[in-house]
């Protein structure tokens, strides 16, 4: 995945007139410096207006870290008065009759030519990242109610919901489809359809001529599925990004700063059409947990591990680099079977592993010290939301009082709560259920796959609840998971864009 | 003989090579065969009871050595055993209370006649051995005759002299019955053993009837019940409920690495039933909308826990943090008179690693171990789960009671009863550990002790502490 998108780069003309360095210096640097538009801003102050810009560059690149060094902090009060002055801006520019969006480059307007075919957003919206794009024409004076919602977090698009899904669905670059046989308790969530949706993006990408390859092909990536996991989808991100901005020219009436932030802004959307429900963007080292959780292994340890997790997975290696004498139990499950790519590293590593299936949780808890968990993300009442089938491990842990720890990057935090894993889950390829891989003898549901009365049911993700884990393990150190919401409240201002 | 011999080895091959699949299989073969057996055998003048039961017990040990795991062996021997000792019992209180009636028919009405005979029943429980009545007629008559006159509660003068005639009279018409009952002793027995086998295989085959009415009671409109691997009786119970105009929703848990699941989930489909197949990994994500788990199993054990498919206790445990019901259901050949304890029944089975991992991805992996001996790579697949008795909700067998008295237990036992029923059904009762160190071995046949013989409180609360 990230090995395509480099591949990708290397074909491409290395510099299309700009230093790839002095391109990612600009980029980071955004704030405040060259930050005025076209008619707007002329209208204010000069200290409102940078401050307007920041905060509007932090809207637009909350999904990405690349946002990180943006760390002038505004005030409600400031951001109010801010809100004022644009409003009173706006009124202004109507009164001029709306000439601003005439400014906006080519390649912006044909983005939101696509995405906005429905030019208001509609006064609550639900998926926000689809509307950065199209907020972006309108340049420096964003709707105020917009930056209002910025702060709390939003409810989530519910696909039961008729009309919303109308409206989504006219903006949406990814048709999603009624999908055959749902699941009448999922019907809050996006139906999988493997291939229809991707035929559909493929017939699609001369029109989304704006969108850089190596973006379009992540987002081809995550619609198949193709890369798993938090962190490799963050870094497959990033490096597209990284692409996108090497082959970046500014357009000859723009600044270089709003244009790119517009361009990247409108990728991060049509990623999160390829992929919903990504609590979770943005990339931290592992290192500090890494040093953190080797201190819980200790000589003569047997430590379980569900699916397969990068942090987990370097927190092993490192404890068997150390020296330390352990055993590993790579707990797997279908259909995934992410856990046999694990053990082949573990095992390649000289690490003493035994692989078994979920179901036998009961049998080898037994003689398990440890559990390590991974995590998708950690919400703000402790809950663990994770690959299906780690809440049933930690279930079983906690039975057989073995302490559970959580490996997971402070990124991954969210202040969104969560009780269960039905409200919000994604629903992966139903047919992968009734084939097994590697058994040809099981085929009882081959007959039957068109039957009303059956559904396939692939959950991806379930939550975990914070009774059954001991610790988590994370950047800022080893906390339990009483202690989630005070790190994403402390540390957000500085780390966390969520 | 011999042709008795040769079944025997061919159900002990089948069961060695794990060709019988399932515990009604394995229970209804293994009837069939001590049917056989029974039938086949040529009892001798005296002592048949004790010749057949001989030979049930050798033909019986070489089957569960064949394979211990499967438990429904063990259970179908003892049954049988039961039926031979009933049988017996039951001819020589016939013939007793003949003698009783012809003896008494002055003062005694009928009411106390039956009344004698659940004395007599109780009387012989504790003692009832392997030696069949006739051989100590005295002996027998006098504890009877006791029993019967204690209960009719003053043993005045006039009544013991009435005693000595009637003990007289007794130990006579037993001693010719000895002698002239014999010729058509031999074949009633055997007949009548026979007889009862049938009827246990027919219970065997009829199992899922009898369970499948109680689905009306327990599954309501719009529920959603989760069930996890196949069973058959769990299929004819949600089959059931759903003739019974009931609509309710499945979910099918697969139930790896066999996914029988996927079986299940078709026969209901067919069936009509809106069924959903998920993974066993989404057992917990899906079990906060379940309103009951409906399972069966592969054995129940004496404390009412119970021996399932691999992964059963995850969902069970997944079931008692969200309180949702955990029904078992199961016919009454997985009754099983063991504790998990026992070291019979601690032994798993392991079945086959390539159904987890490919050999042919893995081979490479396999290589690390040559040189430093011992293999960096196990895979462990083991076949059962053993669920503790705390999470189970209800057991839901097809035993009938005549008794009123039991007639709370037909809509379902509470895990406690288990060893209860067994009492009835195979003679078995709860041996009370002593301190002498009983070998598994001996107990598993051991019919010594009874529920009757047990302190009154033990009979409400079956500990293993008792």
């Amino acid at each position: 995945m990230g090995r395509g998108a480099v591949a990708a780069s290397s074909s491409l003309p290395g510099g299309l007139g700009l230093d790839n360095a002095a391109v990612k210096s600009a980029a980071s640097s955004v704030p405040a410096s060259g930050l005025t538009t076209v008619s707007v801003v002329n209208n204010l102050p000069i200290g409102i207006s940078e401050k307007g810009g920041g905060v509007a560059v932090e809207m637009q690149n909350d999904l990405s870290t690349r946002s990180k060094s943006l760390k002038e902090k505004t005030t409600k009060a400031e951001r109010r008065a801010l809100q004022e002055a644009q409003r009173a801006a706006k009124a202004a520019t109507k009164a001029e009759g709306g000439k601003t969006p005439a400014a906006a480059s080519g390649a912006v307007a044909s983005v939101n030519a696509k995405s906005g075919k429905s030019v208001k957003p509609p006064p609550s919206q639900k998926m926000d990242s689809a509307t950065v794009a199209a907020s972006e024409k309108k340049g420096g004076d964003r709707p105020p109610e917009k930056d209002r919602k910025k702060e709390v977090p939003q409810p989530r698009m519910q696909y039961d919901d008729k009309s919303r899904v109308e409206k989504a669905k006219r903006r949406a670059v990814v048709k999603q489809r009624d999908a055959r046989n749902r699941v009448e308790l999922f019907r809050h969530l996006p139906q999988y359809e493997r291939g229809n949706q991707l035929s559909e993006l493929e017939s699609k990408f001369f029109e989304l001529d704006p969108m850089h390859p190596a973006v379009y092909k992540v987002g081809l990536q995550y619609l198949s599925g193709d890369i798993c996991g938090g962190n490799a989808r963050c870094i497959a991100m990033l490096q597209a990004f990284q692409e996108a901005i090497k082959d970046y020219s500014t357009p000859p009436e723009k600044t270089l700063a709003r244009d790119l932030t517009a361009k990247i802004g409108s990728y991060v959307s049509f990623l999160i059409e390829c992929r919903p429900f990504q609590s979770a963007w943005g990339m931290q080292s592992d290192k500090v947990i890494v040093k953190h959780a080797v201190t819980k292994i200790s000589d003569g340890d047997v430590l379980l591990t569900y699916g397969s997790s990068s942090a987990v997975e370097m927190v092993l290696l490192h404890a068997h680099e150390l020296g330390k004498q352990f055993r590993v139990v790579v707990v797997d499950s279908r259909p995934k079977l992410e856990g046999q790519l694990l053990l082949r590293r573990l095992v390649g590593k000289g690490i003493n592993c035994t692989y078994t299936h979920v179901n036998a949780i009961s049998y080898i808890m037994h003689e398990v010290t440890r559990v390590f968990l991974g995590a998708s993300s950690v919400l703000s009442n402790g809950t663990v939301y994770s690959r299906v089938g780690s809440a049933c491990v930690a279930m079983v842990a906690h039975a057989f009082r073995v302490p559970v720890l959580v490996c997971c990057e402070a990124y991954k935090f969210h202040e969104r709560v969560q009780l269960d894993s039905i409200c919000s889950n994604e629903l992966g390829d139903p047919e992968v259920i009734s084939k097994v891989r590697g058994r040809e003898d099981i085929n009882f549901l081959d007959g039957s796959a068109n039957s009303e009365n059956l559904q396939l049911l692939n959950l991806i993700y379930d939550a975990t609840p914070s009774d059954y884990v001991s610790m988590i393990i994370t950047d800022y150190g080893m906390v339990p998971p009483t202690s989630v919401p005070v790190i994403v409240r402390e540390y957000r201002r500085e780390h966390l864009w969520i | 003989m011999a042709g008795t011999q040769s079944l025997v080895n061919e159900l002990v091959t089948k069961l060695k090579k794990r060709k019988v699949e399932g515990s009604q299989a394995t229970a209804l073969l293994t009837a069939e065969l001590l049917r056989s057996v029974i039938s086949q055998m040529k009892v001798p003048q005296t002592s048949q009871a004790a010749t057949l039961i001989e030979a049930i017990k050798s033909v019986g040990e070489q089957l569960i050595a064949a394979n211990p795991v499967e438990l429904a062996v063990g259970n179908i021997v003892r049954r049988v055993l039961h039926i031979i000792r009933e049988e017996d019992f039951s001819i020589a209180t016939n013939a007793l209370g003949g003698l009783m009636s012809s003896a008494c028919d002055d003062n005694k009405d009928t009411g106390e006649q039956k009344d004698f005979q659940v004395q007599t029943v109780a009387a012989f429980a504790p003692g009832r051995t392997l030696r069949p009545l006739h051989c100590m007629p005295f002996l027998t008559a006098h504890v009877l005759l006791k029993a019967y006159f204690s209960r009719s509660n003053k043993m005045s003068s006039k009544s013991s002299i009435h005693y000595k005639v009637v003990l007289r009279l007794v130990c006579n018409g037993m001693l010719s019955l000895a002698a002239a009952d014999r010729n058509t002793k031999s074949w009633k027995l055997k007949h009548d053993v026979i007889e009862a086998v049938n009827e246990l295989i027919e219970d065997i085959n009829n199992c899922y009837e009898q369970i499948a009415e109680r689905a009306v009671e327990l599954i309501h409109q719009n529920e959603v019940i989760l069930t996890f691997g196949r069973s058959r009786t769990v299929r004819e119970f949600l089959c059931a409920a759903k003739d019974k105009r009931r609509s309710f929703q499945v979910f099918v848990a697969e139930g790896a690495p066999k996914y029988q699941g996927h079986a299940l989930a078709k026969d209901l489909v067919a069936r009509g039933l809106q069924t959903t197949v998920i993974t066993d990994s989404a057992v917990f994500a899906m079990i906060s909308r379940v309103n009951m788990v409906v399972v069966g199993v592969h054995a129940v054990m004496a404390n009412g826990g119970v021996i399932g498919p691999v992964g059963l206790n995850m969902v069970a445990l997944a079931a008692r943090k969200h309180a949702v019901p955990f029904v078992v259901v199961a016919g009454t050949h997985k009754l099983c008179p063991l504790y998990p304890q026992n070291p019979a029944v601690l032994q798993n089975e392991m079945r086959c690693p390539s159904e987890l991992l490919q050999f042919g991805e893995f081979s490479d992996c396999m290589d690390f171990s040559v040189g430093s001996g011992t293999p960096l790579l196990n895979v462990v697949n083991p076949a059962f789960d053993y669920v503790p008795p705390e999470l189970v909700s209800l057991f839901i067998t097809d035993i009938r009671f005549e008794s009123a008295k039991e007639n709370h237990l037909l809509k379902g036992v509470p895990p406690s009863i288990p060893w209860v029923l067994l009492s009835r059904l195979s003679g078995f009762s709860m041996p009370l550990p002593d301190g002498n160190g009983m070998g598994a071995h001996d107990w598993i046949w051991s019919s010594e002790y009874d529920i009757q013989s047990l302190p009154e409180k033990s009979k409400t609360h079956p500990t293993i502490t008792q």
